[in-house]
């Protein structure tokens, strides 16, 4: 029986209420129990001044194969993930063809399980095509493996169409996935609606898009029962509404993409391609807003929005470049250098944005130490401090605009099923 | 090169590489373009003289939207100073090929060019080229961001025709959202000391623009008696979903500068338009025709600003 020991971390479990400087036992590849002392292990691994954590899980990774494998491929993306400290990705199709039928969410269990680095939980499209018309097999994909519906980057822009796919996935118990914006409001758009884009004239994407259709979608999921979660929320309106929403009980989560803290919508004043994102990049009164959701847990997640984009893309105009940053690699240190050190949230707050809670909107068995779970361990250096280096990153893509960039606090080791998967060994 | 007498005063003052907008120059670096420019007017007799201080120097016109009046006075600007110049459209450029913008850019660089004009429709793209490229890089315009050339040219017919800008009162009426002209003007005539106003319809004028000094209105008729120049925007009917005003004929009855307004207006009131102009849209055509107009003038000036720019960039520049 082979048995790993981490001895002498910080555990932080979320899901148990577990914060302190202990051992963790692996055996079998699960978690076989915290506090433990014990003689007769085949590998010790020091964790004295790190963090020990339920592996970290990314809800919003968009995946580009099949169709645009120059960006991304599945395997590509879950070795990113597992240098970010991520141990599961949920992955949101922006494929071409779209993950809208059981042989396109087969297809990307198969090759996630060939690329055996992380844990790849397929989301399948909410409409057919991903048009925003009809509703996509949502039974037949449910049973092919898909944990969750989503058309990802497009919102659900049909008010009807939302409210069946809200009704209808409660027969599966999965949630639906939507980005709220109300594109009539943003199109065209580039940046923040605000002073800076209006001495820059680039297209302005309002707060308000955002926030509109936000409450439009809470609404129809209080109207149905259904599960909702609001990908990358950015606006103090949002927030608002979403508060609001959950203290009537409503069945809707957001999260927030870890970019949004640490920039404000000034850096456009470089005109870098790289920072063109949707949601955009806000002003300080929109990120301060998000961050006291993060600390009352309206804000449930934080992932990475990771979209890659190989370089020829973002090698335009910034009207013309495509939204959206890689992620995986640099999210955890983007939440480590700009929530945490800062004194903004603590350690267990992000890890349960990170791990725990994704895991509860997901529906999946992970993001806890619990006996006999599958054993995905993040180990984090909270102090090591690194530089953003594009020769490292193991993402297809490098639009990133933290390139140079130095950030505190890293993923040292990335532990699935029990397996190291990754280790950092520079410095 | 030999420096002709009347620009040695202005040789070696000048310190940057590009000119991509107007907001990051001092008031000496618009006033030294301003100086330099005037110095060209009076000294070659209105730039008609052709020149030889550039002589050897090569001038690319990289155009990414249609342009007629800034692009033919570029290269008559490149010209008269002797150097040579090579056109370069959008739409004849491997560009429709699928090479990527840096890609062409980089291509004729390596044709051995100095100084770079570019026009596109994105903000930013001519200072994304001035961080990948060699060469000098001038903003012949980029989208609704600046015009640094053009704001340049109506500051130097305002300052020809009314002096020191300290204390004058200058209003940009029409679409502000989407000029770039009214941008650069802004900078330059805030930096200069004078009073701007924007005045136009509340959906192309932005009240946060008073975060930056300016004073904004949506009422012509209120602000006018106290404008002693009228900047009149043309309307830009291409760039927008959702009309922002009703109708052109409800515009013009708000903002039309015409003979009724000009009764109202300071005796002295310069006219002026960046150009192309709508007749009877922002401007009936007596008052653009009109004793007050100065449209011309400024197309004039935009030659001996274009001149001044390219040498100050070039041989003017002090040395690294």
């Amino acid at each position: 029986m082979l048995r790993t020991l981490i001895q002498n971390g910080r555990v932080i479990d979320p899901s148990q209420n577990v914060d302190r400087v202990t051992n963790l036992l692996i055996e079998e590849g699960r978690i076989a129990g915290i506090d433990v002392v014990t003689d007769g292990v085949d590998k010790v691994i020091d964790a004295s001044g790190k963090l020990v954590v339920p592996g970290l899980i990314d809800l919003h990774v968009q995946i580009r194969e099949p169709g645009f494998e120059e960006d991304e491929t599945i395997e590509s993306a879950a070795c990113a993930a597992l240098a970010g400290g991520f141990t599961s990705i949920a992955a949101i199709s922006e494929t071409n063809p779209p993950v809208d039928s059981a042989a396109a969410v087969t297809y990307l269990g198969r090759q996630a399980s060939e690329a055996d680095h992380c844990n790849v939980f397929p989301v399948a499209c909410v409409s057919s095509g991903r048009q925003g018309e009809e509703m996509a097999e949502i039974g037949i994909l449910n049973n092919a493996g898909a944990i969750a519906f989503s058309d990802g980057q497009r919102p659900v822009s049909n008010p009807e169409l939302l409210r069946r796919a809200l009704e209808y996935t409660l027969m599966f118990g999965r949630p639906v996935l939507n980005r709220p914006e109300m594109v009539e409001l943003s199109r065209d758009g580039v940046m923040h609606d605000g002073t800076v884009s209006t001495v820059l004239g680039l297209a302005p994407m309002p707060a308000e898009a955002e926030d509109v259709m936000a409450a439009r979608d809470i609404r129809i999921c209080e109207a149905t029962g259904g599960r909702l979660h609001l990908l990358a929320i950015s606006c103090s309106g949002t927030v608002e509404i979403l508060r609001r929403a959950k203290e009537r009980g409503v069945g809707v989560s957001a999260s927030i993409c870890a970019y949004q803290f640490a920039l404000t919508d000034e850096a456009m004043r470089g005109f870098d391609t790289n920072l063109k994102l949707n949601p955009p990049l806000r002003s300080r009164d929109h990120i301060d807003a998000c961050i006291e959701a993060l600390k009352d847990g309206t804000i449930d997640v934080i992932a990475s929005g990771h979209a890659p984009r190989s370089s020829e893309k973002k090698m335009c105009a910034i009207t013309e470049a495509p939204f959206g940053m890689v992620g995986l690699e640099t999210a955890l240190g983007l939440v480590s250098t700009h929530l945490v050190r800062p004194g903004h949230v603590d350690w267990p707050t992000v890890i349960g944005a990170m791990s725990t809670n994704a895991a509860k909107v997901l529906g999946i068995e992970k993001g806890t130490l619990q006996l006999g779970v599958d054993a995905d361990v993040t180990i984090i250096d909270p102090e090591r401090t690194w530089t953003v280096d594009k020769a490292d990153f193991r993402s297809l893509s490098n639009n990133s605009p933290f390139v140079g960039t130095k950030l505190t606090g890293r993923a040292v080791e990335t532990i699935v099923g029990g397996i190291t998967k990754f280790r950092y060994d520079q410095g | 090169m030999e420096t002709p007498g009347f620009l040695e005063p202005f040789k070696g003052r000048w310190t940057k590489r590009h000119l991509l907008d107007l907001e990051s120059l001092t008031s000496d670096e618009i006033t030294l373009l301003l100086d330099v420019a005037q110095a060209f007017k009076e000294s070659t007799n209105d730039c008609r003289k052709k020149l030889s201080i550039l002589t050897g120097r090569t001038s690319v016109n990289l155009f990414f939207e249609d342009s007629t009046r800034t692009r033919t006075s570029f290269s008559l600007a490149a010209r008269r100073l002797g150097a040579d110049v090579i056109e370069f459209s959008a739409s004849s450029s491997s560009l429709s090929k699928g090479e990527t913008l840096l890609d062409t850019a980089k291509t004729i660089q390596s044709m051995c060019i100095d100084t770079l004009v570019c026009r596109h429709k994105a903000p930013g793209t001519p200072q994304m080229l001035a961080e990948n490229l060699d060469c000098a890089v001038i903003n012949a315009g980029d989208g609704p961001h600046e015009h640094p050339t053009q704001g340049l040219l109506d500051i130097l017919t305002i300052r020809q025709h009314r002096g020191d800008l300290a204390g004058k009162t200058v209003a940009m009426v029409g679409d502000i959202a989407h000029s770039r002209t009214a941008r650069s003007n802004i900078w330059g005539l805030q930096k200069l000391g004078a009073h701007v106003i924007v005045c136009g319809p509340s959906t192309l004028v932005s009240r946060r623009w008073e975060e930056y000094g300016v004073e904004v209105s949506h009422d012509l008729d209120a602000i006018l008696e106290r404008c002693d120049v009228l900047n009149l925007l043309r309307i830009q009917f291409e760039r927008q979903y959702t009309r922002p005003f009703p109708s052109v004929r409800e515009y013009a009855l708000l903002y039309a500068m015409d003979r009724k307004r000009m009764e109202k207006a300071k005796p002295d009131i310069l006219i002026m338009a960046p150009g192309p102009i709508n007749r009877g849209v922002e401007i009936t055509p007596e008052v653009a025709d009109g004793e007050h107009s100065v449209i011309l003038h400024q197309v004039n000036n935009g030659l001996a600003v274009r001149m001044a720019a390219m040498w100050l960039l070039n041989e003017g520049r002090a040395p690294e």
